[in-house]
């Protein structure tokens, strides 16, 4: 096994994390990603554009986001305590906000007036058409022409908010053949437009980047947990589809000795069913998307469609540094299946009166297994990256309910 | 001296440009590639580009992105392309054969392997899309050891150090990109393409060819004005795809043919 340094500085600066990550793009795109590169050099290390970001994420998405001490369900588990970062209080419910306005502020650095993005089951698209909405940027969202059916509310949202939604009739009709259209459009009319991609994959510079704007929840739970508990916690808990809310919550941990980093990947209807969505846990390394990393594929190295009742996590890829991370001991990787994360998401709605999103009950699923395992002064630090809202169809569809 | 070679030095001393037509593998069925790549050389083909279908081919547009999709439902893998390869090379020895892909299938295979299997089955070249030259130093080692060529792409916005570092790099030929975008894109701009092309081909030393957006016999002539070698693909995907079957194998050499002729009206050497 290898060792990650200390103190850990990845990626270097051909964006690799170890032999993950990378620039695996055709020769067409790398001009637009060297100039990306250096444009968000120069934001990152400007002290005006930093405090611009600051201003926005605590004005306007309303940080920092509270932790909250799940008693009830920690007394229910009758183990360690379970703390919940409440990143579904952040506008727009979810974590994806908080990389949106970095990387549009980046964009309006850069003079593009006009921004594209990929979604899956929309909260991403919804969170990059709020975005260009508050800066006054034209938006198209590609979507998957099955996700455009599955996710009606959404694509309203995004219209509501001024975007175009283009469903994607390519491939599989989901979110990885929406991410190969906005590649498309990128590569097209790269002249006025800026990609925001929504997770931290992609080609170099954007998995170091959607993590340095995620990490935000990090920091500050390096500040709170000590406030209120007056320590650092024993776990990290994070669930991880492409993996940025789990980036952004571990990465400010790496550094810290003693405390554990778990990523709970989407196994769906069981790994050894093959229908699940564990990059990590059930892939091998390949080339995708512009990175190398973890990927669900075939022996002959075509990727493979993947599984999830959450479609945030339905990816048949991972983050370069998640692969990094795995491959260096520094973070372990688990999963649950939909049935599992179904009976956290219950649980946490029935216990303490929040509606978790599908994508973060994985994370909590695997805390609620973890927890009666440990003593009860042990700490369980949970990302709550989500709100269940936009859900409600999927489970009352598992319930048997039609609205 | 390799395959690819020869072809651009007898081109050259007779004053002709080289015409490399582009199929997918297993497109529009595994038992029409090999009879597609001879009709490709009936029809006046130097240099064949064999595409291995891959699941997300993120640089080519819908027209390629089918061709893909139906040859992967037919069961094609880059083991079974360079299966069609030695066939192909059971009758035809002279027109060298460059695989263009991605990276996936053959990081799946193991680099090593596929050299050796590719050179075994009469690969001439490879060129992996998603492998820029920063990315891909060993594999491109492997294959010149393997008696192959590495081609690399350029773009209108490529920089004077890049194309440096393809020619360092690269061997054979130079794929130019003529324009922004994806395989199949619409809008040439030959003035564009012939105001960059003595730059690229002094830069790189070897000869350039030029695709992306060439769709007919006069697109081609005009490129083949100001570049070593023009690339076809999307537009005969698409004859393929508008032929009854039994009628591909023939449509395409016809096409070949007429984009043949009008190359084979340019006199002299690129401009």
């Amino acid at each position: 096994m290898q060792t990650a340094d200390k103190p850990y500085r990845f990626p270097d600066a051909r964006g690799h994390f170890g032999p993950y990550g990378g620039v695996f793009v055709a020769e067409t795109l790398i001009p637009a990603l060297d100039e990306l590169n250096a444009a968000y050099e120069a934001c990152r290390n400007n002290p005006a554009f930093m405090a611009e970001f600051e201003y926005e994420l605590k004005h306007y998405v309303g940080r920092p986001s509270p932790i909250y001490h799940a008693r009830r369900m920690s007394d229910a588990l009758g183990g360690a305590q379970i703390y919940l970062k409440r990143e579904d209080l952040n506008h727009t419910g979810a974590h994806k906000v908080n990389n949106c306005i970095g990387q549009a502020l980046v964009a309006r650095y850069m003079g593009k007036p006009r921004v594209i993005a990929e979604t899956g089951a929309g909260q991403h698209g919804v969170a990059t058409a709020t975005v260009a909405a508050r800066y006054g940027m034209e938006c198209v969202v590609y979507m998957g022409a099955e996700d455009v059916k599955r996710q009606a509310a959404n694509v309203y949202r995004m219209k509501l908010l001024g975007a175009k939604v283009v469903p994607v009739e390519s491939g599989s009709r989901t979110l990885k053949d929406a991410l190969n259209e906005a590649m498309r459009d990128w590569v097209t009319n790269i002249h006025n437009t800026f990609y925001i991609i929504g997770t931290v994959a992609g080609p170099h510079p954007y998995p170091m980047m959607v993590r340095d704007f995620q990490a935000v929840i990090g920091k500050e739970c390096l500040v709170q947990m000590p406030e209120m508990t007056g320590r650092q916690p024993d776990c990290v808990i994070a669930c991880v589809g492409g993996g940025s809310n789990a980036m952004g919550i571990f990465h400010p941990y790496i550094d810290v000795a003693g405390v554990r980093l778990i990523g709970v990947e989407a196994y769906g209807e069981g790994l050894e069913s093959g229908r699940h969505a564990a990059s990590l846990t059930g892939g091998t390394p390949g080339v995708l998307h512009g990175n190398r990393t973890y990927l669900l594929q075939s022996d002959d190295g075509q990727i493979i469609e993947t599984h999830s009742i959450s479609a945030g996590l339905d990816y048949p890829g991972v983050g370069p540094e998640h692969a990094w991370l795995k491959d260096s001991d520094r973070a372990e990787y688990v999963g649950v299946t939909d049935e599992e994360a179904l009976a956290a998401f219950h649980n946490l709605c029935h216990l303490e009166g929040i509606i978790p999103a599908l994508e973060s009950s994985h994370a909590l699923a695997y805390a609620a297994k973890l927890a009666p395992t440990l003593p009860r002064d042990k700490i369980l630090l949970v990302n709550l990256s989500g709100r269940g809202d936009k859900d409600m169809h999927t489970v009352a569809e598992k319930s048997g309910i039609q609205f | 001296m390799s395959r690819i070679q020869t072809v651009f030095q007898s081109l050259q001393a007779s004053g002709r440009r080289a015409l490399i037509p582009f199929i997918t593998a297993g497109d529009p069925a595994p038992e029409l590639t090999v009879p597609l790549m001879h009709a490709l050389v009936d029809g006046g083909a130097d240099i064949i580009e064999l595409g291995v279908p891959f699941s997300d081919p993120m640089a080519d547009g819908p027209t390629i992105q089918r061709a893909s999709e139906r040859a992967l439902l037919n069961g094609m893998s880059l083991r079974k392309v360079l299966a069609l390869v030695s066939d192909f090379r059971a009758t035809n020895s002279d027109t060298p054969v460059v695989l263009m892909g991605y990276a996936n299938p053959i990081e799946a295979m193991g680099v090593d392997r596929f050299v050796a299997a590719a050179g075994a089955a009469g690969v001439d070249g490879a060129l992996v899309v998603d492998y820029p030259p920063e990315e891909c130093e060993a594999f491109a080692r492997a294959l010149k050891a393997g008696g192959m060529d590495p081609i690399f792409l350029l773009a209108p916005t490529s920089t004077e150090q890049r194309i440096r570092e393809v020619a360092t790099i690269g061997s054979g030929y130079i794929y130019y990109v003529s324009l922004k975008g994806v395989t199949g894109s619409g809008a040439l701009d030959f003035n564009d393409v012939a105001a960059r092309m003595p730059q690229i081909r002094q830069g790189v030393g070897m000869p350039v060819g030029v695709g992306f957006g060439i769709r007919d016999a006069e697109s081609a002539r005009r490129i083949g004005e100001v570049a070593d070698a023009v690339v076809i693909g999307s537009r005969i995907i698409e004859e393929i795809e508008n032929s009854p079957r039994d009628q591909a194998v023939a449509r395409v050499k016809n096409f070949v043919e007429g984009v043949r002729a009008a190359l084979d009206q340019i006199q002299g050497a690129p401009r």
